[in-house]
């Protein structure tokens, strides 16, 4: 858009003293929008990672091989045309596993970070609009949550249960991580709760509900949306790092991270680092682009935060 | 701030009861009950329900509660399912300095490294070193711990062959200072894995918090009444700066511990966090609550001690 020749009709005096024309007559998103799209390390960010997601998307097209498929004749053999990045040590093609693993991080990424999310706005606000004795309990319980590390906590409900599967993997991190997300959105709502158009919607008869989610969440959307992304980045490395170490989802699924066990033989990892450098760098490259639009959105959303 | 110390002190204590009761609720969700790994066919049932019985199994719930609240108090968590009915205790004091030592190298290299560099990238912002110093921030931070410890043993170790890919020591046959530097070696490579998240992000709050600081009016004042640049580093800036870096430290001990259970994985390290996931593997709960309650023990002590430092260091704070 050629932003040059926008004139916007109530352009008065006063606001084209500290503000750039182009900014009058905007909302606040699309003010943030403009701000992300300005951001050259937010844009590259959203660029590799609907890559990523395209790939995934498009994992039948770009290979032939079934990724839970094991040829028995066919373990452990180097990359050659047929098998691009080579097979594994069950003899399943390692390109495949990479393509198909990336939709089952991807997706218990973002389900994880959805799930938590919901926790987190639910007792969130119900905390930080309520105050008094709710906030007190529900605090005391984040507390409780955060005095175990998160690997500890999930890993002690991993063993209590039998066969792990996507859904109950997803259940057990969004169980164990919502607390960080609770706070932050209790504090955003402790400071709205004090402004004047809370007030006046309570003034006119609106329901806490209404109040809640038609006029305090809009206003609280910045960090949420922020730290919802910054969320899933941490959401694929808790995966990654659970499967890695054999708690995650289990095999034959392919994920990223289970594909790295495989290196903790330091035969594989000497002489295959074909098996277990590309799914890293996968994990790496989606980790840093979703970094880098969780930072542009912080720039974005609130502009005098750029210095961290 | 004593009457805020006290009270703080005072939240601890309730804090310490629910993180028990916690612990041992998840271990009584387990299924079935602790045999049911080792079952062997050819015993005959009514052998394991005299163990039971033995061991208190069948008794209500809070009464198995007390019971091991009253000897965890005492350090006895009881014997190992596993290892051979040995003392849980036996099995952490073994590896328990193992997993110290090193947390102290992994912190050690976070502030030796975190500290100087965020400090110059405030003071020359913009700069070559600073661009450099965001970007292995950013890659500190994205780079799974696991991967890059894997890293680090394919090119450093075996490719280079500086350093030692796993284990504590080379040998039994040396000793003395030989041996220190020895242990020293080993546990490069793994304290820096553990310690690069923690080192990317004091990095960036360093910087920030310098640039915060040099913004200020007293840094102003202090340069136009003379002071020499270092002086203001030293005596004015750095002061300040420091107080949330060593706050944060406080709730560091999560992620240290978190980040040790991988880490010692990937190094096949001895430490408490190859401990727990054996445990959490072989489902040996003993060893899994005694260590969930350290953790976590560690961690209320850490933010205790946290909000303690602040309130003494920094009387702009105010609490009523």
């Amino acid at each position: 858009m050629d932003t040059e020749t926008v004139k916007t009709p109530n352009n008065s005096p006063e606001y084209t003293e500290d503000k750039s024309s182009d900014e009058v007559g905007k909302s606040p998103y699309q003010l943030a929008l403009r701000r992300f799209m300005k951001n050259k390390l937010a844009v590259i960010g959203v660029v590799t990672l609907v890559i990523i997601i395209l790939a995934s998307l498009a994992a039948p097209l770009l290979t032939d091989h079934d990724p839970t498929d094991s040829e028995m004749l066919m373990i452990e053999r180097p990359p050659s045309s047929e098998h691009i990045l080579g097979t594994d040590g069950s003899g399943r093609d390692n390109w495949a596993r990479l393509l198909y693993g990336s939709r089952i991080s991807l997706i218990v990424g973002f389900s994880a970070m959805f799930f938590t999310l919901i926790i987190g706005v639910i007792l969130g606000s119900i905390s930080g609009y309520y105050g008094g004795k709710i906030d007190g309990l529900i605090m005391r319980f984040t507390d409780l949550v955060l005095a175990l590390p998160f690997l500890v906590l999930a890993l002690t409900i991993m063993s209590l249960v039998e066969n792990i599967t996507i859904t109950l993997f997803v259940t057990i991190i969004a169980l164990v991580s919502w607390p960080n997300l609770t706070r932050i959105i209790r504090g955003s709502f402790l400071s709205l709760r004090e402004q004047e158009f809370v007030l006046g919607a309570r003034s006119i008869g609106a329901s806490d509900m209404r109040i809640i989610f038609r006029h305090m969440i809009p206003n609280a959307i910045g960090p949420i949306v922020v730290n919802a992304t910054l969320m899933v980045a941490i959401m694929i490395i808790a995966e990654s790092g659970l499967s890695f170490i054999g708690m995650g989802i289990p095999q034959p699924q392919p994920t990223w991270g289970n594909m790295l066990t495989e290196a903790m033989s330091v035969r594989i990892l000497r002489e295959h680092w074909y098996t277990w450098i590309p799914p890293g760098l996968c994990i790496l490259v989606t980790v840093l682009a979703i970094n880098f639009i969780g930072d542009g959105l912080r720039d974005a959303f609130d502009p005098k935060s750029n210095q961290r | 701030m004593y009457k805020y110390i006290i009270r703080r002190i005072l939240i601890f204590i309730p804090m310490l009861f629910a993180l028990s009761v916690v612990v041992f609720a998840l271990s009584k969700a387990a299924p079935g009950d602790p045999f049911t790994t080792m079952l062997d066919p050819n015993i005959d049932r009514s052998v394991f329900e005299e163990r039971k019985e033995a061991l208190g199994l069948n008794d209500p719930i809070p009464v198995q509660y007390f019971r091991w609240v009253s000897s965890a108090v005492q350090g006895d968590f009881g014997e190992s399912i596993v290892y051979n009915q040995r003392p849980v205790m036996d099995l952490i004091k073994v590896r328990f300095w193992n997993t110290i030592y090193l947390g102290i190298v992994a912190l050690f290299f976070t502030l030796i490294v975190a500290i100087p560099i965020g400090i110059y990238s405030a003071r020359n912002p913009y700069s070559l070193l600073d661009y450099g110093a965001t970007g292995f921030s950013f890659l500190g931070l994205a780079i799974p711990n696991f991967f890059f410890g894997l890293l680090a043993i394919y090119f450093l170790s075996i490719q280079f062959g500086w350093f030692p890919a796993q284990g504590t020591v080379s040998g039994t046959d040396v000793s003395g200072l030989e041996e220190f530097i020895d242990r020293i070696h080993h546990m490069i490579l793994p304290g820096i894995t553990l310690g690069l998240a923690g080192t990317a992000t004091y990095m960036r709050y360093m910087r920030s918090e310098v640039l915060d600081v040099l913004g200020s009016d007293y840094i102003r004042t202090a340069k136009a009444k003379g002071m020499s640049d270092r002086n203001v580093l030293y005596k004015h800036t750095l002061r300040n700066a420091l107080i949330p870096i060593i706050t944060l430290m406080g709730f560091e001990f999560g992620v240290l511990i978190g980040g040790a259970v991988i880490t010692e994985q990937v190094f096949n390290y001895p430490g408490l966090g190859t401990l727990f996931l054996d445990a959490i593997i072989n489902r040996d709960y003993p060893i899994v609550m005694a260590l969930a309650l350290i953790f976590g023990i560690f961690i209320l002590v850490g933010n205790l001690l946290a909000d303690i430092f602040y309130s003494v260091v920094d009387p702009r704070i105010r609490y009523d």
